[in-house]
């Protein structure tokens, strides 16, 4: 076989490489690239002290009796509780809003066949790109020295960082709509602004509801953190409870969030099946 | 009245869809575009309306010069003109009135639009013509809902409710079986003759063109080299439209051998 194919290769010079040689490079140079990649795998793994025994039948143990401490967990503050917990459901609500209005309009100017030039589009993407490289923590932390504490900077937070991943979604919708009812709108004589609101926008309209409720979901899961970093909400009790060590009062806090996050999982859930 | 003269169109990639077509429309008249495919019957519809920018030549409808028209008059004139889609090109998620009114968006406000709020005088055009389409009690049903057949008298609903002075139409009945696309040839052919529209239609079956039009016109390497009554259809224009061996099998698949028989065609 290989015989025969070096003959050929010499045979017909010019050609290029032979399918079997090509298809052998092209195995090669695959199997290095994997090789590559769990070498730099093993490597951060070691780094960080996974792979340490040492660390680990430290660490280990320590978790063990971290856990141990946590329990039973303590639900006694419950009462406190409430008000963060209302805090977040409506950081999370508020942030989606404040995202989906932004996302709408960014979407449109982002997606190939409805933005009006080229750099607009570049521009919208590298908005949407940029937005979305910052996490919400992060932005938490920027907000709240900018406004002070409470709910506003984490709505901010959870709703600027959303508007990258929704602006995304929503745009990769717009460019997958069928063109032929938008070519149908134009040729009736409609302005491009009525065309996108009577033809495509319909059309994304319901991935548009899919990819919110969705974010709502995800923002839900965020929203619960940012009282860490003092933008209101559940994540602050908890804060409070690690900080002088009542792990019970923390596993109590967690567990809250737990049901809650499972809760409001399946509303999304409920909501976007509608949907379809 | 359309007229059509030296309209040229070179597509980027070089290629020549259309050479010269020069033809007039008079009156209402239904004309069939007929030709191989490729021959760029599709191209010289859009060519009209300028979903597809003619490269040289000129369109009149009246004495409108469409291929000047800046943006403005391209949608003044578009909305004096009826489209018929192949695919039917209907927002399949909205209902089938909804999908009619789409006709009259170009004359109603952004916020009118917006708010469905269309004049009286409009919803109740909307009705007659879902009526007259066949649709009677079909309103309120989503268009995905639909048989191809109905979808596509949603699709002559709507370009009637432009109240149109021209109907352009791309292979209306392609993507319907046999019955069904004679049936919505007969009625495009109704409609434009009882209210006096003229109206082109691309049209691969040679049958249901001879059948339907009073004038037929055929393309071919984007030149027309046949433009006279059906009745003066005969193998020898065939043959120059379809080229020899061709227009025999096209015909036939489309069951019109007696068609061209019946209609009196010479042979
Ligand atoms: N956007 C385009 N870019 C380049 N060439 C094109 C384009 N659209 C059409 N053509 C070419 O122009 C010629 C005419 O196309 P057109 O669609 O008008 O033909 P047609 O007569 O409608 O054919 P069919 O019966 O298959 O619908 C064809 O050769 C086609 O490949
Ligand atoms: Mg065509």
């Amino acid at each position: 076989m290989s015989v025969n194919h070096l003959e050929n290769r010499s045979g017909s010079p010019g050609s290029g490489d032979s399918p079997i040689d090509s298809y052998r490079e092209r195995w090669l140079r695959s199997a290095l690239k994997v090789a590559a990649i769990v070498a730099v795998v093993l490597a951060a793994c070691w780094e960080s002290g996974v792979l340490n025994p040492v660390v680990l039948a430290e660490g280990l143990p320590a978790l063990g009796a971290l856990f141990a401490d946590a329990i039973p967990p303590d639900f006694a503050r419950w009462r406190e509780w409430i008000v963060p917990l209302y805090d977040t459901l409506i950081m999370s609500i508020a942030g989606t809003a404040f995202a989906v209005v932004f996302s709408v309009p960014i979407a449109f100017l982002a997606a190939e066949n409805t933005s009006p030039h080229r750099l607009v589009y570049h521009a919208s993407r590298t908005v949407l790109n940029a937005l979305r490289a910052v996490p919400e923590l992060i932005m938490g932390i920027i907000f709240v020295a900018a406004v002070g504490f409470g709910v506003l900077p984490g709505v901010l937070a959870v709703g600027l960082h959303s508007i990258g991943m929704v602006g995304k979604f929503y745009a990769e919708a717009i460019e997958h709509v069928d063109d032929a009812p938008v070519e149908a709108t134009r040729a009736a004589g409609c302005s491009g602004l009525q065309t996108v609101c009577f033809g495509i926008f319909p059309q994304v309209l319901p991935q548009f509801a899919d990819v919110s409720i969705y974010r709502w979901e995800y923002n839900f899961r965020a929203s619960t953190v940012m009282g860490m970093v003092g933008a209101g909400g559940i994540g602050f009790e908890l804060m409070s409870a690690l900080k002088v060590m009542d792990y019970q009062q923390g596993m109590a806090v967690m567990l809250v969030v737990l049901v809650m996050v499972t809760i409001v999982d399946s509303i999304s859930g409920v909501i976007r099946r509608r949907f379809k | 009245m359309l007229t059509i003269d030296k309209l040229t169109k070179t597509y980027a990639d070089g290629h020549q869809a259309l050479r010269d077509c020069s033809f007039t429309v008079p009156g209402a008249q239904v004309v069939a575009v007929i030709g191989p495919s490729g021959a760029g019957k599709s191209t010289l519809i859009r060519c009209i309306n300028r979903l597809v920018a003619p490269t040289r030549g000129h369109v009149h409808l009246g004495d409108t010069d469409l291929t000047a028209a800046g943006t403005a008059g391209l949608r003044d004139v578009r909305r004096r003109i009826g489209m018929i889609f192949q695919e039917f090109n209907l927002i399949e998620r909205l209902t089938v009135m909804e999908n009619v009114l789409a006709g009259r968006l170009a004359t109603v406000s952004f916020l009118q639009a917006f708010l469905r709020r269309f004049p009286a005088g409009d919803i109740d055009r909307a009705f007659e013509l879902l009526g007259r389409v066949g649709l009677d009690g079909y309103e309120n049903s989503r268009a995905d809902a639909l048989s191809g057949g109905q979808r596509q008298r949603v699709g002559i609903a709507r370009a009637l409710m432009q109240e149109p002075e021209l109907l352009l139409v791309d292979e209306p009945t392609s993507s319907l079986d046999p019955k069904v696309a004679r049936s919505i040839m007969g009625l495009i052919c109704e409609l434009a003759g009882e209210r006096r529209i003229p109206a082109l239609i691309n049209i691969h079956d040679v049958g249901l063109a001879l059948g339907f039009a009073q004038r037929v016109i055929g393309l071919n390497g984007g030149r027309v080299v046949f433009d006279g009554a059906p009745e003066a259809v005969d193998e020898a224009v065939l043959t120059r439209i379809y080229g020899a061996d061709e227009w025999r099998d096209a015909f036939r698949q489309e069951g019109g051998e007696d068609m061209l028989a019946a209609g009196g065609a010479a042979s």
